[in-house]
């Protein structure tokens, strides 16, 4: 997981916006499905919505297409707010997560139908439209309808017959989501670099997070109509602002506690099975936290470190591939991930062990609130 | 044994019912009209089974080629005026909230549970010169003198539409229903306007549907003899009635049935060519 960034945080993205959503409302009938969300959207960029099924992605994404009006707030459009603008008037293009291909028509029609609208000139559409089918590896498919090819081809005509109009943005509903695994990591890359070489600004709806860690220069994660945080890809990995964020995005371990004073007058973090003392600012005394560390960022010793004293048992080692991910039962039953290289030597089951991180690879969220406190910003490094 | 009944036998008896009554009901009855239309009439109704072209030779005759086309001509335009008002109809019945739709799919249906004969009585009555819509209109003072309205070819074409609309329309609504509204919403998005998604996306993806009414319209309103009779009257003659009457009062059995070998053929062919815009309703 942690290794995904290949792809993405490599463009610079200028500081325009082509988008904004402000304050955006939108009711089914009593039903408040997107709450008062802010957005703004960089020129350029490829811009991940991701959140669960359910969370107002595609009412989102559906706003800014014009399909749905938004119930109160404002869109705006490279600057001009288009609530009385209808989908054709806006220079903004979708891929439907079904593709919508007409069926009507072959892959020629199909991807010529926002030129003849625009009263394009025949030659040129027709020059275009192979410009494009070679883009998107379908020159020799003009002819095909649609129920004559896969679910990748149908894919690639669907962006094609979008991107063929140079929209100023294209908005993608989770469009790799009926494509096998393999076709959708190849899809991805391909993805990616149409964005690149095109420089248009997509913005992309999923649930997978590990494709939005990937593809995306930003991602916006949703969560009930709401948005949880937005960052890069690397922000949100690994400083997940909330504790939603921290769950949904990669595997992650988090372990409640209190902030309390130890006998010996320091202050730490008690849990019901142990403790640990971190570097903190910002948070009082006796206030309930959580602290999110990856499995990846944990280790195992046997002995008591100076700053923690978390016991747990070894329940079991599980293989996967190059790594090794050890379950370790606390006395509260909480159950603890740790992954390792598999070259570490490994503790047999029903040892028992102490863990601990190096506190910057901790995430200490209020737990009422959901204000944070990022380890990172002031590492001290504690430990070894 | 019981694995060969179980293969071979258990499907023939399942079949075996609407076969005999397809053999019974309509293919028997089917050759005898085709028998009938390839012998010699008699004089005082009946045939004599001695084999002659005569019945497909008379249907030439000018006097009755002339109802043939004025009954095509009739039957196209109820065809065209069912469809005019039969695709925006069904077109906002799709668009309604799902509890409306059956209650209104319903309603179109409703008159089928009505004997269509005694529905047109129906109409006799309150059309006709002394009947109750002339009658209301003078006691108002609105009129002075009764207005023409059954007995002519516009009240005919008025029952056939009265009579045919729900065979659009049910079509029609089943066709539409079924049109993905993100072809739609694709189509705008690729800057169509309104009137370049219906003329583009819609109309060709809802073809099926105005085909199959379309002819669900058509053969009807050639045969529907008593629509001519009781709406139009004597003086308008109809294929439908023309087939009628050569096996009453015109004494003429092999015209009619030949008559009516026409009117099978021609449905026939426009089934044919149904099946073939059919394809398209698969991948809609
Ligand atoms: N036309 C509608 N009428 C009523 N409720 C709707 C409508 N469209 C969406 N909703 C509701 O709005 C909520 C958000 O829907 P939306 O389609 O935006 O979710 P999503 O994040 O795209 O989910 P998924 O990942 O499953 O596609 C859901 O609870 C859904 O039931
Ligand atoms: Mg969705």
């Amino acid at each position: 997981m942690e290794n995904n960034f290949s792809l993405s945080e490599t463009r610079s993205v200028s500081g325009e916006n082509i988008i904004e959503l402000v304050d955006v409302v939108k009711c089914f009938d009593d039903d408040t499905v997107v709450k008062k969300i802010n957005l703004s959207i960089k020129k350029g960029e490829f811009l991940t919505i991701l959140g669960p099924s359910g969370c107002g992605k595609t009412t989102t994404l559906r706003m800014i297409a014009g399909f749905e009006d938004a119930t109160s707030g404002k869109i705006l459009l490279e600057g001009i707010d288009v609530a009385d603008k209808k989908p054709n008037e806006r220079d903004v293009n979708t891929v439907f997560q079904s593709y919508a291909l007409f069926p009507h028509m072959d892959v020629e029609k199909n991807v010529s139908f926002g030129l003849v609208e625009k009263k394009v000139r025949k030659s040129e559409i027709s020059e275009r439209v192979s410009k494009m089918l070679k883009l998107v590896m379908l020159d020799g498919m003009e002819k095909r309808m649609p129920d004559q090819m896969s679910g990748g081809q149908k894919q690639r005509v669907a962006i094609a017959r979008a991107l063929i109009n140079q929209p100023k943005v294209l908005l993608l509903d989770e469009p790799l989501g009926a494509l096998d695994l393999k076709l959708r990591k190849q899809m991805q890359i391909e993805l990616k670099h149409l964005q690149k070489s095109l420089g248009i600004t997509f913005v992309f709806v999923t649930h997978d997070q590990e494709e939005a860690l990937t593809m995306s220069d930003r991602i916006v994660v949703m969560n009930d109509g709401t948005i949880e945080q937005i960052g890069t890809p690397r922000e949100i990995y690994n400083h997940p602002k909330t504790r939603f964020v921290a769950d949904f995005i990669g595997e992650t371990n988090v372990f409640e506690a209190y902030l309390e004073e130890a006998g010996d007058g320091e202050i730490q973090f008690n849990m019901e099975f142990g403790h640990c003392r971190l570097p903190i600012s910002d948070f009082n005394l006796e206030e309930a936290v959580y602290i999110c560390v990856r499995p990846e960022n944990l280790r195992i010793t046997a002995d008591e470190t100076p700053n923690f004293r978390i016991f747990g048992l070894v329940k079991e080692h599980v293989f996967i591939g190059s790594t090794c991910k050890t379950l370790i039962s606390l006395a509260n039953g909480m159950e603890v991930k740790v992954t390792s290289p598999q070259t570490d030597a490994l503790f047999p089951a029903g040892s028992t062990v102490n863990i601990y991180w190096k506190p910057e690879n901790g995430v200490i969220l209020h737990r009422k609130a959901d204000r944070v406190y990022d380890i990172i910003e002031n590492a001290v490094i504690l430990e070894g | 044994m019981k694995k060969w009944f179980s293969r071979k036998l258990a499907p023939i008896i399942m079949v075996a019912p609407t076969t005999v009554w397809m053999i019974l009901f309509i293919f028997i009855p089917m050759i005898i009209v085709l028998i009938v239309s390839l012998v010699r009439k008699d004089t005082g109704g009946g045939i004599i089974y001695e084999l002659s072209g005569n019945g497909y030779a008379e249907m030439f005759k000018i006097e009755y080629l002339r109802i043939i086309l004025k009954s095509l001509w009739v039957a196209l335009e109820a065809t065209v005026i069912c469809l005019a008002l039969g695709y925006p109809f069904a077109f906002i019945i799709s668009k309604l909230p799902k509890k409306y739709i059956n209650f209104c799919v319903m309603l179109i249906m409703l008159p089928f549970w009505i004997n269509s004969v005694i529905r047109i009585y129906g109409w006799d009555t309150l059309l006709r010169d002394e009947g109750v819509l002339n009658k209301l209109l003078m006691s108002w003072h609105i009129i002075k003198h009764p207005i023409v309205m059954m007995k002519t070819e516009g009240a005919v074409l008025f029952g056939l539409v009265y009579e045919l609309l729900p065979f659009m329309v049910l079509p029609l609504y089943t066709s539409i229903s079924k049109l993905d509204n993100s072809m739609v919403e694709a189509s705008a998005d690729l800057g169509a306007t309104r009137p370049r998604t219906f003329t583009r996306v819609v109309l060709p993806l809802t073809m099926p549907g105005i085909f199959a009414g379309s002819i669900q319209t058509f053969i009807p309103a050639l045969g529907l003899f008593y629509i001519g009779d009781m709406m139009g009257g004597a003086r308008y003659m109809y294929i439908g009635n023309l087939i009628n009457n050569q096996f009453g009062s015109g004494r003429n059995w092999p015209l009619g049935a030949a008559l009516s070998i026409f009117l099978i053929v021609l449905t026939l062919v426009m089934m044919r060519q149904y099946a073939k815009v059919g394809n398209l309703e698969d991948m809609a």
